[in-house]
């Protein structure tokens, strides 16, 4: 099963890499505000349902992919391709 | 008689690359240093750990947040369960912060620029293992050299385990509260940015890194004795 996870830094928590990455889209003259940088892991899951891949990919979360003192995450599934 | 040389162990991972400069620091201020190999499953018999600074796995996903996995770190985790001394040094500090031995994560520093420079720190705990050769309040040059290095504690993280903190305008990475080195509750775990080891000689710039590394091995050779009587 292919899944897609978002890690984000939490709202509330400064990113100077957003910050920067909107200053420069500025600077190229576009009008954007609150750029955040976070990071996409894109990862094939051997699961036999969606609910067990979805309980696998939260424990990768938690344990690996984000650090949640600093970062949230959000876990997108392609279900069809189970 | 001369005083022993306890064995403090220099962790080596994919990456490191002041292993060497720390065990040299440390058998210049009365250790016998013992690189381990991070693939080790055991931790060898010793009285001391120092995690060295590096970029293990490249800093790859958060650093320090991959070397935690490493074979060796659950005898780390044993080993500090037990009250031994163990010191991170900047990747290390961020490698003991992912594994949950100590409070909090580092982040890409503030100015998303690499810093290089010596430092001024203040010290705000004197009374631990890695600090008691020191003074309460005494200032101490040692350098940084890091990208990452800005400290976030978590939700009320208490005053009582900052060991370290940068002195007034002089934080070089947007930490917290100035945090330039905290220990676990115990106090016998602690993860600091700076770079002790490239401070123990004084025709190099400072010695005061000399003080954090002999507390260290005083600490190291206490438990030494008390493990042989």
């Amino acid at each position: 099963m292919r899944a897609t996870v978002l890690v984000r830094p939490k709202g509330g928590i400064l990113d100077p890499q957003g910050e920067a990455v909107e200053r420069s889209l500025r600077q190229l003259g576009f009008e954007v505000g609150e750029a955040r940088v976070g990071r996409v892991i894109d990862l094939e899951v051997d699961a036999s349902s969606a609910d067990e891949a979805r309980s696998q990919l939260e424990r990768m979360c938690e344990n690996l992919l984000a650090n949640p003192l600093i970062e949230s995450y959000e876990i997108e599934l392609e279900e069809h391709s189970a | 008689m001369t005083e022993r040389r306890p064995r403090v162990a220099v962790l080596v991972f994919p990456g490191s690359n002041d292993d060497r400069d720390a065990a040299w620091a440390l058998s210049a201020v009365g250790a016998d240093p013992q690189l381990v190999w991070h693939a080790e499953p055991k931790l060898p018999r010793v009285d001391g750990v120092v995690l060295p600074g590096g970029f293990s796995y490249g800093d790859y996903l958060r650093c320090g947040a991959i070397a935690r996995f490493a074979p060796v770190m659950e005898g780390v985790a044993d080993f500090a369960a037990d009250g031994g001394p163990v010191l991170g040094i900047c990747n290390g500090f961020q490698i003991l912060c992912e594994a949950g031995l100590l409070p909090g994560v580092l982040r890409p520093n503030q100015s998303l620029s690499f810093v290089c420079r010596d430092v001024p720190l203040v010290v705000e705990r004197a009374d631990t293992p890695f600090t008691a050769r020191c003074e309460l309040g005494e200032t101490l040059t040692i350098p940084v050299k890091h990208g990452e290095g800005w400290y976030h504690p978590p939700d009320d993280f208490p005053e009582e385990q900052i060991a370290l903190r940068y002195a007034p305008g002089e934080n070089p990475n947007g930490s917290e509260r100035d945090i330039a080195g905290v220990v676990n509750a115990d106090g016998n775990v602690m993860g600091l940015m700076p770079h002790p080891e490239h401070a123990v000689d004084p025709l190099l710039g400072s010695g005061d890194g000399g003080l954090i590394l002999a507390s260290l091995v005083d600490a190291a050779r206490e438990r030494s004795y008390s493990r042989a009587s």
